[in-house]
Protein backbone atom coordinates (compact mmCIF):
# COMPACT_ATOMS: atom_id res chain seq x y z
CA UNK A 1 0.00 0.00 0.00
CA UNK A 2 1.48 3.39 -1.07
CA UNK A 3 1.24 6.33 0.96
CA UNK A 4 1.96 10.14 0.07
CA UNK A 5 4.89 10.93 -2.10
CA UNK A 6 7.91 12.63 0.08
CA UNK A 7 7.25 15.75 -1.58
CA UNK A 8 3.51 15.72 -0.42
CA UNK A 9 5.01 14.85 3.46
CA UNK A 10 7.90 17.40 2.78
CA UNK A 11 5.12 20.13 2.06
CA UNK A 12 2.39 19.11 4.79
CA UNK A 13 5.25 19.17 7.23
CA UNK A 14 6.71 23.03 6.65
CA UNK A 15 3.22 23.55 6.89
CA UNK A 16 3.09 21.76 10.03
CA UNK A 17 6.47 23.08 11.90
CA UNK A 18 5.87 26.83 10.55
CA UNK A 19 3.15 27.75 12.94
CA UNK A 20 5.71 27.11 15.78
CA UNK A 21 8.73 27.86 13.84
CA UNK A 22 8.21 31.36 13.02
CA UNK A 23 12.08 31.56 11.37
CA UNK A 24 10.96 29.70 8.47
CA UNK A 25 10.65 30.78 5.03
CA UNK A 26 10.05 28.99 1.80
CA UNK A 27 11.44 29.82 -1.86
CA UNK A 28 10.23 28.66 -5.42
CA UNK A 29 10.82 28.62 -8.43
CA UNK A 30 7.58 28.91 -10.35
CA UNK A 31 6.69 25.05 -9.42
CA UNK A 32 5.02 25.29 -6.11
CA UNK A 33 1.72 23.49 -6.82
CA UNK A 34 3.94 20.31 -8.03
CA UNK A 35 6.69 20.61 -5.11
CA UNK A 36 4.02 21.30 -2.85
CA UNK A 37 5.39 24.42 -1.41
CA UNK A 38 2.15 25.85 -2.40
CA UNK A 39 0.68 24.50 1.06
CA UNK A 40 2.79 26.77 2.70
CA UNK A 41 2.22 29.74 0.66
CA UNK A 42 -1.01 29.33 1.50
CA UNK A 43 -1.10 29.13 5.08
CA UNK A 44 1.91 31.81 5.26
CA UNK A 45 1.93 33.82 2.40
CA UNK A 46 4.48 36.47 4.01
CA UNK A 47 6.60 34.66 3.85
CA UNK A 48 6.62 32.20 1.07
CA UNK A 49 8.48 33.64 -1.93
CA UNK A 50 7.52 32.45 -5.91
CA UNK A 51 11.15 33.64 -7.54
CA UNK A 52 9.21 32.52 -10.40
CA UNK A 53 11.10 30.97 -13.29
CA UNK A 54 14.59 32.17 -11.91
CA UNK A 55 16.49 29.04 -10.00
CA UNK A 56 19.63 31.37 -9.30
CA UNK A 57 18.22 33.63 -7.86
CA UNK A 58 16.57 32.17 -5.79
CA UNK A 59 19.76 30.28 -4.43
CA UNK A 60 20.80 33.76 -3.66
CA UNK A 61 17.28 35.32 -2.49
CA UNK A 62 17.36 32.50 -0.01
CA UNK A 63 21.11 32.83 1.38
CA UNK A 64 20.12 36.33 2.12
CA UNK A 65 17.59 35.51 3.72
CA UNK A 66 19.35 33.09 5.83
CA UNK A 67 22.15 35.32 6.58
CA UNK A 68 19.17 37.62 8.02
CA UNK A 69 18.29 35.01 10.86
CA UNK A 70 16.02 32.96 8.91
CA UNK A 71 15.93 29.25 7.64
CA UNK A 72 15.32 29.50 4.13
CA UNK A 73 13.65 26.35 2.24
CA UNK A 74 14.27 26.61 -1.48
CA UNK A 75 12.72 24.47 -3.55
CA UNK A 76 12.44 23.20 -7.22
CA UNK A 77 12.69 20.04 -9.30
CA UNK A 78 16.10 18.15 -8.44
CA UNK A 79 17.00 18.86 -12.76
CA UNK A 80 16.40 22.74 -12.12
CA UNK A 81 17.87 23.01 -9.11
CA UNK A 82 21.14 21.87 -10.64
CA UNK A 83 20.75 25.18 -13.04
CA UNK A 84 21.95 26.75 -9.70
CA UNK A 85 24.67 24.63 -8.63
CA UNK A 86 27.50 27.72 -8.98
CA UNK A 87 25.55 29.50 -6.79
CA UNK A 88 25.02 26.83 -4.00
CA UNK A 89 28.67 25.92 -4.65
CA UNK A 90 30.53 29.26 -3.91
CA UNK A 91 27.85 30.73 -1.66
CA UNK A 92 25.29 28.27 0.12
CA UNK A 93 28.18 26.02 0.53
CA UNK A 94 31.15 27.96 0.73
CA UNK A 95 29.91 30.12 3.36
CA UNK A 96 28.02 26.67 4.71
CA UNK A 97 24.54 29.22 4.91
CA UNK A 98 21.80 27.65 6.51
CA UNK A 99 19.91 27.17 3.21
CA UNK A 100 17.99 23.59 2.78
CA UNK A 101 17.72 22.70 -1.22
CA UNK A 102 14.34 20.55 -1.52
CA UNK A 103 14.90 19.19 -4.52
CA UNK A 104 11.89 17.34 -5.78
CA UNK A 105 10.67 14.84 -8.82
CA UNK A 106 14.34 13.14 -8.51
CA UNK A 107 15.38 10.06 -10.44
CA UNK A 108 12.62 9.20 -13.26
CA UNK A 109 9.52 9.54 -10.89
CA UNK A 110 8.59 12.65 -13.48
CA UNK A 111 8.20 9.95 -15.79
CA UNK A 112 5.96 11.38 -18.69
CA UNK A 113 7.60 14.59 -18.33
CA UNK A 114 10.77 13.21 -19.92
CA UNK A 115 14.32 13.87 -20.32
CA UNK A 116 14.90 17.35 -19.35
CA UNK A 117 12.74 17.00 -15.96
CA UNK A 118 14.24 14.26 -14.99
CA UNK A 119 17.44 13.94 -13.10
CA UNK A 120 19.93 11.26 -12.47
CA UNK A 121 23.06 13.13 -11.28
CA UNK A 122 22.40 15.12 -8.11
CA UNK A 123 23.60 13.38 -5.58
CA UNK A 124 27.21 13.25 -7.44
CA UNK A 125 27.32 16.80 -7.72
CA UNK A 126 26.03 17.84 -4.41
CA UNK A 127 27.86 15.38 -2.36
CA UNK A 128 31.36 16.76 -3.62
CA UNK A 129 30.36 20.40 -2.39
CA UNK A 130 32.01 20.65 1.09
CA UNK A 131 29.62 21.07 3.67
CA UNK A 132 26.41 20.37 2.04
CA UNK A 133 24.58 17.25 3.71
CA UNK A 134 22.42 14.76 1.31
CA UNK A 135 19.88 13.20 2.26
CA UNK A 136 17.39 10.97 0.79
CA UNK A 137 14.22 10.16 2.55
CA UNK A 138 12.33 6.98 1.97
CA UNK A 139 8.92 7.85 3.40
CA UNK A 140 6.53 10.26 4.99
CA UNK A 141 8.09 9.95 8.62
CA UNK A 142 11.75 9.99 7.17
CA UNK A 143 10.76 13.06 5.35
CA UNK A 144 9.10 14.63 8.16
CA UNK A 145 11.92 13.98 10.31
CA UNK A 146 14.49 14.97 8.73
CA UNK A 147 12.78 18.63 7.61
CA UNK A 148 12.30 18.73 11.33
CA UNK A 149 15.61 18.25 11.66
CA UNK A 150 17.22 20.66 9.35
CA UNK A 151 14.93 23.49 11.08
CA UNK A 152 17.76 23.20 14.15
CA UNK A 153 20.43 21.72 12.40
CA UNK A 154 22.59 24.88 10.87
CA UNK A 155 24.15 24.88 7.77
CA UNK A 156 23.39 23.23 3.87
CA UNK A 157 21.57 20.64 3.21
CA UNK A 158 20.09 18.96 -0.38
CA UNK A 159 17.28 17.09 0.09
CA UNK A 160 16.30 14.41 -2.77
CA UNK A 161 12.65 13.96 -2.80
CA UNK A 162 10.33 12.11 -5.61
CA UNK A 163 6.98 12.70 -7.18
CA UNK A 164 5.59 9.13 -6.62
CA UNK A 165 4.02 7.79 -3.53
CA UNK A 166 6.14 4.97 -2.39
CA UNK A 167 5.13 2.22 0.94
CA UNK A 168 5.86 2.95 4.02
CA UNK A 169 9.49 1.49 5.08
CA UNK A 170 9.51 2.73 8.74
CA UNK A 171 7.23 2.37 11.81
CA UNK A 172 6.13 5.01 13.66
CA UNK A 173 8.69 4.40 16.36
CA UNK A 174 11.41 5.37 13.96
CA UNK A 175 13.87 8.21 14.59
CA UNK A 176 16.01 9.60 11.81
CA UNK A 177 19.88 10.11 13.09
CA UNK A 178 21.81 11.91 10.91
CA UNK A 179 24.59 10.00 9.59
CA UNK A 180 23.27 6.62 10.11
CA UNK A 181 22.07 3.89 7.74
CA UNK A 182 19.29 1.98 8.53
CA UNK A 183 19.34 -1.58 8.60
CA UNK A 184 15.53 -3.09 7.29
CA UNK A 185 15.94 -6.45 7.19
CA UNK A 186 18.40 -9.46 8.83
CA UNK A 187 20.62 -11.48 6.14
CA UNK A 188 23.64 -13.38 5.36
CA UNK A 189 24.43 -13.97 2.15
CA UNK A 190 24.57 -10.07 0.53
CA UNK A 191 24.02 -6.67 2.03
CA UNK A 192 22.06 -3.85 -0.32
CA UNK A 193 22.08 -0.92 0.24
CA UNK A 194 19.43 1.63 -1.36
CA UNK A 195 18.05 4.69 -0.98
CA UNK A 196 15.01 6.43 -1.82
CA UNK A 197 12.57 4.55 -4.31
CA UNK A 198 14.67 1.40 -4.58
CA UNK A 199 14.15 0.51 -0.88
CA UNK A 200 10.74 -0.98 -1.87
CA UNK A 201 12.17 -2.67 -4.56
CA UNK A 202 14.63 -3.92 -2.30
CA UNK A 203 12.29 -5.02 0.02
CA UNK A 204 10.25 -6.72 -2.45
CA UNK A 205 13.30 -8.35 -4.16
CA UNK A 206 13.71 -10.20 -0.79
CA UNK A 207 10.90 -12.62 -0.72
CA UNK A 208 11.69 -13.93 -3.69
CA UNK A 209 14.92 -14.55 -3.09
CA UNK A 210 13.75 -16.12 0.24
CA UNK A 211 12.23 -19.10 -2.18
CA UNK A 212 15.77 -19.29 -2.83
CA UNK A 213 17.31 -19.30 0.35
CA UNK A 214 18.86 -16.40 -0.59
CA UNK A 215 18.63 -14.00 2.95
CA UNK A 216 19.70 -10.41 1.93
CA UNK A 217 20.48 -7.57 4.77
CA UNK A 218 18.80 -4.83 3.34
CA UNK A 219 20.15 -1.03 4.49
CA UNK A 220 18.33 1.82 3.64
CA UNK A 221 20.55 5.22 3.54
CA UNK A 222 18.74 8.12 3.82
CA UNK A 223 21.80 10.13 4.91
CA UNK A 224 24.35 9.67 2.11
CA UNK A 225 26.59 12.70 3.09
CA UNK A 226 27.28 12.64 6.28
CA UNK A 227 27.49 8.78 6.01
CA UNK A 228 29.00 6.70 8.92
CA UNK A 229 31.54 4.78 7.46
CA UNK A 230 31.95 2.00 10.18
CA UNK A 231 28.37 1.23 9.48
CA UNK A 232 28.90 0.44 6.39
CA UNK A 233 31.75 -1.75 6.61
CA UNK A 234 30.40 -3.83 8.86
CA UNK A 235 27.27 -4.37 6.64
CA UNK A 236 29.66 -5.32 4.28
CA UNK A 237 31.57 -7.76 6.30
CA UNK A 238 28.23 -9.34 7.49
CA UNK A 239 28.19 -10.82 4.16
CA UNK A 240 31.17 -10.09 1.94
CA UNK A 241 29.25 -9.10 -0.84
CA UNK A 242 27.34 -5.90 -1.75
CA UNK A 243 24.70 -4.40 -4.24
CA UNK A 244 23.58 -0.55 -4.21
CA UNK A 245 20.58 0.31 -6.10
CA UNK A 246 19.43 4.03 -6.70
CA UNK A 247 17.62 6.04 -9.02
CA UNK A 248 20.08 8.10 -10.07
CA UNK A 249 23.56 7.31 -12.50
CA UNK A 250 25.54 4.61 -11.69
CA UNK A 251 28.62 7.24 -11.48
CA UNK A 252 28.63 9.52 -8.33
CA UNK A 253 25.71 8.69 -6.39
CA UNK A 254 25.21 5.85 -3.42
CA UNK A 255 27.29 3.25 -5.10
CA UNK A 256 30.26 5.38 -5.39
CA UNK A 257 29.50 6.73 -1.94
CA UNK A 258 29.46 3.23 -0.60
CA UNK A 259 32.32 1.93 -2.93
CA UNK A 260 34.87 4.73 -1.87
CA UNK A 261 34.19 3.66 2.00
CA UNK A 262 34.78 0.09 1.15
CA UNK A 263 37.65 0.38 -1.21
CA UNK A 264 39.55 1.98 1.30
CA UNK A 265 38.63 -0.44 4.53
CA UNK A 266 36.90 -3.77 3.10
CA UNK A 267 36.91 -4.33 -0.12
CA UNK A 268 34.38 -6.73 -1.62
CA UNK A 269 32.70 -7.67 -4.35
CA UNK A 270 30.10 -5.22 -5.33
CA UNK A 271 27.16 -4.40 -8.02
CA UNK A 272 26.19 -0.53 -8.55
CA UNK A 273 22.88 -0.53 -9.62
CA UNK A 274 21.66 2.75 -11.10
CA UNK A 275 20.51 4.45 -14.21
CA UNK A 276 23.24 3.38 -16.59
CA UNK A 277 25.02 6.51 -17.61
CA UNK A 278 22.00 8.09 -19.47
CA UNK A 279 19.39 10.27 -20.48
CA UNK A 280 15.47 9.88 -19.46
CA UNK A 281 12.86 9.28 -21.49
CA UNK A 282 8.79 9.73 -21.36
CA UNK A 283 6.56 6.67 -19.93
CA UNK A 284 4.94 5.42 -17.24
CA UNK A 285 7.07 5.02 -14.22
CA UNK A 286 6.98 1.27 -13.79
CA UNK A 287 7.86 0.78 -17.56
CA UNK A 288 10.99 3.33 -17.00
CA UNK A 289 12.17 0.76 -13.81
CA UNK A 290 11.99 -2.10 -16.20
CA UNK A 291 13.34 -0.07 -18.81
CA UNK A 292 16.23 0.92 -17.04
CA UNK A 293 16.94 -2.38 -15.07
CA UNK A 294 15.45 -0.99 -11.69
CA UNK A 295 13.28 -3.11 -10.23
CA UNK A 296 13.02 -5.87 -7.43
CA UNK A 297 13.45 -8.21 -10.63
CA UNK A 298 16.45 -6.88 -11.87
CA UNK A 299 17.72 -6.39 -7.85
CA UNK A 300 16.94 -10.57 -7.49
CA UNK A 301 19.06 -10.95 -10.86
CA UNK A 302 22.23 -8.99 -10.39
CA UNK A 303 21.87 -10.56 -5.99
CA UNK A 304 22.06 -14.40 -7.51
CA UNK A 305 24.60 -13.09 -10.21
CA UNK A 306 26.83 -11.80 -7.41
CA UNK A 307 26.59 -14.76 -5.99
CA UNK A 308 27.45 -17.19 -8.56
CA UNK A 309 30.64 -15.03 -9.05
CA UNK A 310 32.20 -15.79 -5.49
CA UNK A 311 33.22 -13.44 -2.47
CA UNK A 312 36.50 -11.35 -2.39
CA UNK A 313 37.19 -12.78 1.04
CA UNK A 314 36.06 -16.68 1.58
CA UNK B 1 31.60 62.94 11.67
CA UNK B 2 34.14 63.75 8.52
CA UNK B 3 33.93 66.69 6.35
CA UNK B 4 33.82 65.94 2.88
CA UNK B 5 37.38 67.32 2.80
CA UNK B 6 38.50 64.46 5.40
CA UNK B 7 36.71 62.17 3.88
CA UNK B 8 38.29 62.83 0.49
CA UNK B 9 41.90 62.28 2.48
CA UNK B 10 40.16 59.02 3.92
CA UNK B 11 39.86 57.86 0.21
CA UNK B 12 43.60 58.56 -0.69
CA UNK B 13 44.54 56.43 2.38
CA UNK B 14 42.40 53.68 1.32
CA UNK B 15 44.27 54.12 -2.38
CA UNK B 16 47.38 54.14 -0.84
CA UNK B 17 46.59 50.76 0.94
CA UNK B 18 45.31 49.00 -2.23
CA UNK B 19 48.10 49.83 -3.91
CA UNK B 20 50.26 48.88 -0.94
CA UNK B 21 48.31 45.19 -0.40
CA UNK B 22 48.31 44.37 -4.32
CA UNK B 23 52.04 45.04 -4.53
CA UNK B 24 52.94 42.86 -1.65
CA UNK B 25 50.42 40.16 -3.10
CA UNK B 26 51.60 40.37 -6.43
CA UNK B 27 48.50 39.85 -8.08
CA UNK B 28 45.19 41.60 -7.32
CA UNK B 29 42.62 43.58 -8.92
CA UNK B 30 43.75 47.63 -8.88
CA UNK B 31 41.75 49.07 -11.68
CA UNK B 32 38.32 47.95 -10.23
CA UNK B 33 39.06 48.36 -6.52
CA UNK B 34 40.86 52.25 -7.55
CA UNK B 35 37.46 52.89 -9.28
CA UNK B 36 34.97 52.38 -6.27
CA UNK B 37 37.06 53.32 -3.64
CA UNK B 38 34.78 56.59 -3.25
CA UNK B 39 31.94 54.97 -3.02
CA UNK B 40 32.89 52.88 -0.12
CA UNK B 41 33.97 55.97 1.82
CA UNK B 42 31.10 57.79 1.18
CA UNK B 43 28.98 54.54 2.42
CA UNK B 44 31.37 53.51 5.23
CA UNK B 45 32.22 56.83 6.47
CA UNK B 46 28.82 58.58 6.30
CA UNK B 47 26.24 57.37 4.62
CA UNK B 48 25.72 54.00 6.35
CA UNK B 49 24.13 53.96 9.40
CA UNK B 50 24.00 51.17 12.66
CA UNK B 51 22.69 48.19 11.22
CA UNK B 52 22.48 48.49 7.90
CA UNK B 53 24.16 46.10 5.54
CA UNK B 54 27.13 46.00 2.54
CA UNK B 55 27.90 43.29 0.01
CA UNK B 56 30.76 43.80 -2.21
CA UNK B 57 29.09 41.83 -5.44
CA UNK B 58 31.77 42.81 -7.27
CA UNK B 59 34.25 40.73 -5.40
CA UNK B 60 37.27 41.41 -6.80
CA UNK B 61 37.40 45.02 -5.01
CA UNK B 62 38.66 42.83 -2.24
CA UNK B 63 41.56 45.36 -1.57
CA UNK B 64 39.40 47.95 -1.52
CA UNK B 65 37.05 46.62 1.11
CA UNK B 66 39.44 44.96 2.77
CA UNK B 67 41.22 48.67 3.54
CA UNK B 68 38.13 50.06 4.38
CA UNK B 69 37.57 47.55 6.87
CA UNK B 70 40.95 47.92 8.28
CA UNK B 71 40.44 51.70 8.50
CA UNK B 72 37.23 51.13 10.53
CA UNK B 73 38.95 48.91 12.97
CA UNK B 74 37.52 45.17 11.83
CA UNK B 75 41.54 43.89 11.89
CA UNK B 76 44.45 45.54 12.40
CA UNK B 77 46.02 47.67 8.96
CA UNK B 78 49.37 45.77 9.03
CA UNK B 79 47.09 42.46 8.42
CA UNK B 80 46.92 43.88 4.76
CA UNK B 81 50.34 43.24 3.09
CA UNK B 82 49.90 39.56 3.75
CA UNK B 83 46.92 40.00 1.14
CA UNK B 84 46.85 36.38 -0.45
CA UNK B 85 49.66 35.19 1.02
CA UNK B 86 50.15 31.27 1.97
CA UNK B 87 47.42 30.84 5.32
CA UNK B 88 46.39 34.85 5.52
CA UNK B 89 43.51 35.98 6.97
CA UNK B 90 42.70 38.01 3.66
CA UNK B 91 42.22 36.09 0.54
CA UNK B 92 41.78 36.93 -2.69
CA UNK B 93 38.23 37.46 -3.13
CA UNK B 94 36.10 38.25 0.51
CA UNK B 95 35.21 35.26 2.82
CA UNK B 96 32.97 34.96 5.23
CA UNK B 97 35.59 34.17 7.87
CA UNK B 98 37.01 37.52 7.37
CA UNK B 99 35.47 40.51 9.87
CA UNK B 100 32.95 42.70 8.43
CA UNK B 101 32.40 40.51 5.45
CA UNK B 102 28.84 38.85 5.90
CA UNK B 103 29.20 36.92 2.78
CA UNK B 104 31.97 35.20 0.07
CA UNK B 105 31.96 36.71 -3.36
CA UNK B 106 34.22 36.70 -6.15
CA UNK B 107 31.73 35.07 -8.65
CA UNK B 108 30.02 37.83 -10.07
CA UNK B 109 26.21 38.14 -10.83
CA UNK B 110 25.16 36.81 -7.52
CA UNK B 111 24.92 39.86 -4.99
CA UNK B 112 21.93 41.09 -5.98
CA UNK B 113 20.00 38.36 -5.40
CA UNK B 114 21.74 37.98 -1.54
CA UNK B 115 20.81 42.19 -1.18
CA UNK B 116 17.06 41.25 -2.04
CA UNK B 117 17.07 37.85 0.43
CA UNK B 118 18.23 40.71 2.91
CA UNK B 119 15.85 43.10 1.71
CA UNK B 120 13.03 40.65 2.01
CA UNK B 121 14.10 39.46 5.62
CA UNK B 122 14.49 43.12 6.79
CA UNK B 123 10.87 43.97 5.41
CA UNK B 124 9.52 40.83 7.00
CA UNK B 125 11.24 41.72 10.52
CA UNK B 126 9.85 45.24 10.08
CA UNK B 127 13.26 46.83 10.78
CA UNK B 128 14.32 50.41 9.45
CA UNK B 129 17.56 49.68 7.74
CA UNK B 130 18.92 49.80 4.40
CA UNK B 131 21.03 47.02 2.24
CA UNK B 132 23.67 48.42 0.30
CA UNK B 133 25.12 46.32 -2.58
CA UNK B 134 28.20 47.72 -5.28
CA UNK B 135 28.05 46.12 -8.75
CA UNK B 136 30.47 46.20 -11.66
CA UNK B 137 29.51 46.99 -15.04
CA UNK B 138 30.99 44.08 -17.01
CA UNK B 139 29.42 41.68 -13.86
CA UNK B 140 25.80 43.18 -15.24
CA UNK B 141 26.17 41.06 -18.53
CA UNK B 142 25.28 37.79 -15.72
CA UNK B 143 21.69 37.03 -16.06
CA UNK B 144 21.17 36.46 -12.53
CA UNK B 145 21.46 40.47 -12.25
CA UNK B 146 18.12 40.72 -14.22
CA UNK B 147 16.80 37.71 -12.26
CA UNK B 148 17.47 39.96 -9.07
CA UNK B 149 16.78 43.02 -10.49
CA UNK B 150 12.85 42.35 -11.41
CA UNK B 151 12.42 40.71 -8.09
CA UNK B 152 13.43 44.24 -6.39
CA UNK B 153 10.78 45.93 -7.89
CA UNK B 154 8.38 43.20 -7.63
CA UNK B 155 8.50 43.25 -3.91
CA UNK B 156 9.22 46.92 -4.03
CA UNK B 157 12.45 46.73 -2.38
CA UNK B 158 12.97 50.51 -1.16
CA UNK B 159 15.14 49.55 1.64
CA UNK B 160 17.57 48.44 -1.44
CA UNK B 161 20.45 50.64 -2.70
CA UNK B 162 22.25 49.45 -5.53
CA UNK B 163 25.42 50.90 -6.84
CA UNK B 164 27.03 50.03 -10.43
CA UNK B 165 30.67 50.73 -10.98
CA UNK B 166 30.30 52.12 -14.30
CA UNK B 167 33.44 52.30 -15.27
CA UNK B 168 33.20 51.11 -18.99
CA UNK B 169 35.53 48.30 -18.64
CA UNK B 170 35.13 44.66 -18.19
CA UNK B 171 38.54 42.10 -18.12
CA UNK B 172 38.36 41.57 -22.41
CA UNK B 173 37.70 45.36 -22.96
CA UNK B 174 35.52 47.98 -23.29
CA UNK B 175 32.06 46.72 -22.05
CA UNK B 176 30.72 48.23 -25.08
CA UNK B 177 33.12 46.75 -27.20
CA UNK B 178 32.13 43.11 -25.64
CA UNK B 179 28.28 43.24 -24.91
CA UNK B 180 27.10 46.64 -25.21
CA UNK B 181 25.02 47.58 -21.81
CA UNK B 182 23.42 50.91 -23.13
CA UNK B 183 21.27 51.77 -23.16
CA UNK B 184 22.32 51.21 -19.44
CA UNK B 185 20.17 53.72 -17.42
CA UNK B 186 16.99 53.15 -19.37
CA UNK B 187 17.52 49.54 -18.28
CA UNK B 188 17.02 49.85 -15.21
CA UNK B 189 14.28 51.84 -15.16
CA UNK B 190 12.48 49.72 -17.78
CA UNK B 191 13.16 47.15 -15.20
CA UNK B 192 11.36 49.80 -12.60
CA UNK B 193 14.05 51.23 -10.26
CA UNK B 194 14.13 54.57 -9.48
CA UNK B 195 17.46 55.29 -11.26
CA UNK B 196 20.25 57.99 -10.38
CA UNK B 197 23.17 58.86 -12.18
CA UNK B 198 26.54 60.49 -10.07
CA UNK B 199 29.67 61.23 -10.51
CA UNK B 200 31.67 58.59 -8.39
CA UNK B 201 34.30 59.78 -7.49
CA UNK B 202 32.40 63.09 -6.07
CA UNK B 203 32.08 62.10 -2.38
CA UNK B 204 29.60 65.11 -1.71
CA UNK B 205 27.58 64.03 -4.86
CA UNK B 206 27.58 60.74 -3.70
CA UNK B 207 26.52 61.17 -0.05
CA UNK B 208 23.42 63.16 -2.02
CA UNK B 209 22.34 60.44 -3.83
CA UNK B 210 23.11 57.68 -1.35
CA UNK B 211 20.90 59.20 0.72
CA UNK B 212 17.74 59.89 -1.61
CA UNK B 213 14.52 57.16 -1.35
CA UNK B 214 11.68 56.69 -3.44
CA UNK B 215 8.45 54.57 -1.70
CA UNK B 216 8.49 51.58 -2.91
CA UNK B 217 10.91 51.37 -5.48
CA UNK B 218 14.64 49.89 -5.47
CA UNK B 219 17.43 52.67 -6.17
CA UNK B 220 20.04 51.93 -8.71
CA UNK B 221 22.55 54.46 -8.45
CA UNK B 222 24.65 54.27 -11.82
CA UNK B 223 28.28 55.96 -10.26
CA UNK B 224 30.03 56.74 -13.52
CA UNK B 225 33.69 55.80 -12.81
CA UNK B 226 37.44 55.63 -13.81
CA UNK B 227 38.87 52.41 -13.85
CA UNK B 228 42.27 52.77 -11.95
CA UNK B 229 41.16 56.05 -10.57
CA UNK B 230 43.57 58.01 -8.59
CA UNK B 231 46.77 56.55 -10.46
CA UNK B 232 47.55 58.20 -13.69
CA UNK B 233 48.91 55.34 -15.59
CA UNK B 234 46.57 52.62 -14.26
CA UNK B 235 43.42 54.74 -15.35
CA UNK B 236 41.23 54.08 -17.84
CA UNK B 237 43.74 51.26 -18.42
CA UNK B 238 42.56 47.77 -19.19
CA UNK B 239 45.99 45.86 -18.17
CA UNK B 240 45.46 46.91 -14.65
CA UNK B 241 42.43 45.16 -14.25
CA UNK B 242 43.86 42.23 -12.28
CA UNK B 243 47.32 42.72 -12.44
CA UNK B 244 49.75 43.89 -9.77
CA UNK B 245 52.12 47.42 -10.31
CA UNK B 246 55.71 46.19 -11.09
CA UNK B 247 58.59 47.45 -8.68
CA UNK B 248 58.87 50.78 -10.48
CA UNK B 249 55.26 51.43 -10.97
CA UNK B 250 54.65 50.99 -7.57
CA UNK B 251 56.66 53.75 -6.86
CA UNK B 252 54.91 56.00 -9.02
CA UNK B 253 51.97 55.07 -7.84
CA UNK B 254 52.64 56.29 -4.17
CA UNK B 255 54.42 59.13 -5.28
CA UNK B 256 51.24 60.34 -6.96
CA UNK B 257 49.16 59.28 -4.04
CA UNK B 258 51.15 61.14 -1.74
Amino acid sequence: MTELSTREACGLTLVKLGEKEKNIVVLDADLSASTQTRKFAEKFPNRFFDMGCAEQNMIGTAAGLALSGKVAFASTFASFMTRGWEQIRNTVAHDNINVKLIASHSGFTDAADGATHQCFEDIAIMRCLPNMCVFSPVDVIETEQIIENEIHRKGCSYIRLNRIGMPKVNDDNYKFEIGKPVKLTEGNDVTIFATGTMVSEALKSREILQKENISVLIINVPSIKPLDKNKIVKYAKDTGLVVTVEEHNIYGGLGSTIAEILIENYPVKMKIMGVKDRFGESGEYKHLQQKFGLNYEEIVKNTKDLIRSGKTHE
Amino acid sequence: MYNIKELEDKAKVIRRHIINSIYSAGSGHPGGSLSCTDILVALYFNVMKHGDRFMLSKGHAAPALYAILAECGHFSVTELKNLRKNDAYLQGHPDCNISGVEVSSGSLGQGLSIANGMALASKLDKLNNRIFVIMGDGECDEGQVWEAAMTSTHHKLDNLVAIVDRNRLQVDGKTEDVVSLEPFRQKWEAFGWNVTEANGHNIKELIDVLNQKVEGKPHMIIANTIKGKGVSFMENNLAFHGKSPSKEEFANSMEELK
